[in-house]
């Protein structure tokens, strides 16, 4: 088992790039809850409040070239990858300059310009095809990586399985970041798991493993970064379990009733942006300028959402494309 | 031109095209040292080797999965479902993942994923591994479905799924696996999406494919000794369907029977029925019919699963009903 210490490493400025990233998620998130609160946004949608140092710290491990594909719950990791703010927001309002031009939604926001290569919303889905992006790296020796994250429902589906043994018996370079935010949509891990230490998942496979602190964005990177750098040198594939807290219910319909008494408040104390503004500042990062990521992240979340509001929305026959190619 | 059997087209077809560009493997069950379960991929393994010819544990989830993210990154997989029934445990990467990803990222990614698999009944196998399983992907936007019944169609059809930019299901029957036929030296090349009219005829347009196209045949044959000119249409792949040939041969015969292997609900053979009837109803002067399996799963005795599938008597007293209306 890998235990990591916090990213002694990391320059100062990329150390200030991640809670920048953070800040821009978070404000992202709470946009869109207010979006859905004023009928804004369709259907459904999964926030990722006080999971954004998993997304941040991991994608922060990667280059140009690598792949990353995430969830429904994929705002977050689909930002942390260098989509714009804008597009994003176009998505999920359905407009035309959205990632996907209004077709793919809140559970399918994608850039494959930016490596981000798709937001799945079948529960595991997304896994063998993350097997497939590192057996292309492979067979074309690109000296890619594909980075996949799921959440701690999608260890007991079968594709998890199948993904995990394909990828270890081929040595493929992949890393699994499993996001443990201790609820598998309304229920609890430990009524729906034997085990509570997910990782040990990798040992059936015979597969590296890592548990990390997911609140603290910069243990996430240093064991992510080393995930993938024996992932590019041909060691193999990794299983990182990043322990973290869904802040938010599974959904817009969901307000979390379930939880005990003081879990939640517990988890605020070690939010991940918190966590890391605190360490800056024991770093001895001044509090103005923390103060000034978080007033220039807030501008430019506001400034994104407006633009994108002012889109247009998709022409009609646009639905008919993509179908095919061909 | 030399005699070739339809399972040696299949290998020929991968085998050229693995030749022909370095992007395209192969990847499946047993597909590799052992030569495939059917024999379809004898030798492959042998002449490119075990990184272009994979041998993959029993997860065709994860085959799938490999095909479509090795696809997005410019490769060209051809990825084995031993029996088309297993496709069923990969339901999800075919009709979830495969299907609509390029929809839903708005042409973000391209996916010239084939998929090959073991079509049909006929062969004792049982109700698990003898379906025709072509139907249940024919309600999912985004596939295209190839179902060749020739060894010169299944040569050329499989070089045109590998070279096509989009997910193309290819059913290999396994009743025709042994059936020999003509394929030239160089093969031309045919696109998705034309029919072949088998047999020219004036009374009775009667459309088929992959087993049934065969008994068509010989059911025609049988009604020309009657008086009967049976119009034989292969219309080779299901998605693109060519639905002009049909028209065209319809404005002639006014007559129409669809022989079709599967059960009836939900399938290629009902849509056609359907789009002529909504679309073509001027030109029928009889019922359309479709001569199709029993509403059950397939039975494994032998008198049982002949009993099942359309024979060429069958379809031949389809044709007479129709003819006689």
């Amino acid at each position: 088992m890998t235990t990591t210490d916090a990213g002694t490493d990391v320059a100062l400025e990329r150390q200030l790039d991640f809670l920048r990233g953070m800040l821009e998620i978070r404000g992202f998130e709470d946009a869109c809850h207010r979006l859905f609160a004023q009928g804004l946004v369709r259907g459904s949608t999964h926030l990722g409040q006080g999971q954004e140092a998993v997304s941040v710290g991991a994608c922060g491990a990667l280059r140009e070239g690598d792949t990353m594909t995430c969830t429904y719950r994929g705002h977050a990791a689909t930002l942390a990858m260098g989509a714009p703010l804008d597009r994003a927001f176009g998505e999920i309002l359905g407009k035309a300059d959205g990632l996907c031009g209004g077709k793919g939604g809140s559970m399918h926001l994608t850039d494959v310009s930016r490596g981000a290569m798709g937001s799945f919303a079948i529960v595991g889905g997304h896994l063998p095809i993350a097997v497939g992006f590192g057996f292309a790296a492979r067979y074309k020796a690109t000296g890619a990586v594909s980075v996949c994250f799921f959440g701690d429902g999608s260890t007991n589906i079968g594709a998890f399985h199948e993904s995990l043994n394909l990828a270890s018996i081929w040595k493929l370079p992949v890393v699994f970041v499993c996001e443990n935010n201790l609820y598998g949509e309304y229920s609890p891990l430990l009524t729906t798991t034997p085990i509570e230490r997910l990782a040990d998942r990798a040992d059936a496979y015979a597969m590296a493993k890592a548990v990390v602190d997911g609140n603290d964005v910069l243990a996430v990177h240093a064991t992510a970064a080393a995930a993938v750098e024996r992932a590019r040198a041909g060691d193999g594939p990794t299983l990182i379990e990043a322990l973290t807290y869904r802040q938010k219910g599974h959904s817009r319909s969901d307000p979390a009733k379930y939880r005990p008494d003081g879990e939640l408040e517990a988890w605020l104390e070690r939010d991940p942006i918190a966590l890391h503004e605190r360490a800056l500042l024991a770093g001895g990062v001044e509090q103005a300028r923390i103060d000034e990521l978080r007033a220039a992240a807030e501008r430019d979340v506001d400034a994104a959402l407006e633009r994108a509001r002012g889109w247009p929305d998709p022409a009609p026959e646009s639905r008919l494309e993509h179908v095919y190619a061909a | 031109m030399s005699e070739t059997t339809y399972r040696a087209a299949i290998t020929r077809a991968m085998a050229d095209a693995l030749a022909a560009d370095d992007d395209v493997f192969v990847i499946g069950e047993d597909v590799g040292a052992a030569g495939g379960a059917f024999k379809t991929t004898d030798g492959l393994f042998e002449r490119f080797g075990g990184e272009r010819v994979l041998d993959t544990p029993i997860s065709e989830q994860a085959i799938v999965g490999a095909a479509i993210g090795s696809a997005i990154q410019g490769l060209r997989p051809i990825a084995e479902i031993m029996f088309a029934d297993f496709a069923a445990v990969c339901f999800d990467q075919i009709a979830n993942e495969l299907a609509k990803y390029r929809y839903m990222t708005a042409g973000q990614v391209t996916l010239p994923v084939t998929i090959r698999m073991a079509n049909g009944a006929g062969a004792g196998f049982g109700s698990q591994h003898s379906q025709p399983a072509e139907n249940w992907f024919l309600n999912v936007p985004g596939l295209k479905i190839v179902v060749p019944a020739t060894p010169a169609d299944a040569y050329a059809l499989l070089r045109a799924a590998v070279r096509d930019p989009d997910p193309v299901l290819y059913f290999e029957h396994k009743g025709l696996f042994n059936l020999k036929g003509e394929l030239p030296d160089a093969v031309p090349e045919v696109e998705l999406g034309c029919a072949e009219v088998v047999r020219a005829g004036d009374d009775v347009t009667v459309v088929a494919t992959q087993l049934m196209r065969h008994r068509a045949l010989e059911a025609a044959e049988l009604l020309a000794g009657e008086g009967i000119s049976v119009e034989l249409i292969d219309p080779r792949t299901l998605v693109p369907f060519d639905l002009d040939a049909v028209r065209a041969s319809l404005e002639r015969t006014n007559r129409l029977v669809v022989a079709q292997e599967a059960s009836p609900g939900g399938s290629w053979g009902a849509s056609l029925v359907s789009s002529l009837v909504q679309e073509g109803f001027e030109l029928l002067d009889a019922p359309p019919l479709l001569v199709a399996a029993d509403d059950t799963p397939v039975p494994y005795a032998g008198p049982l699963e002949d009993l099942w599938m359309p024979s060429a008597e069958r379809i031949a007293e389809g044709v007479r009903a129709t003819v006689a209306f």
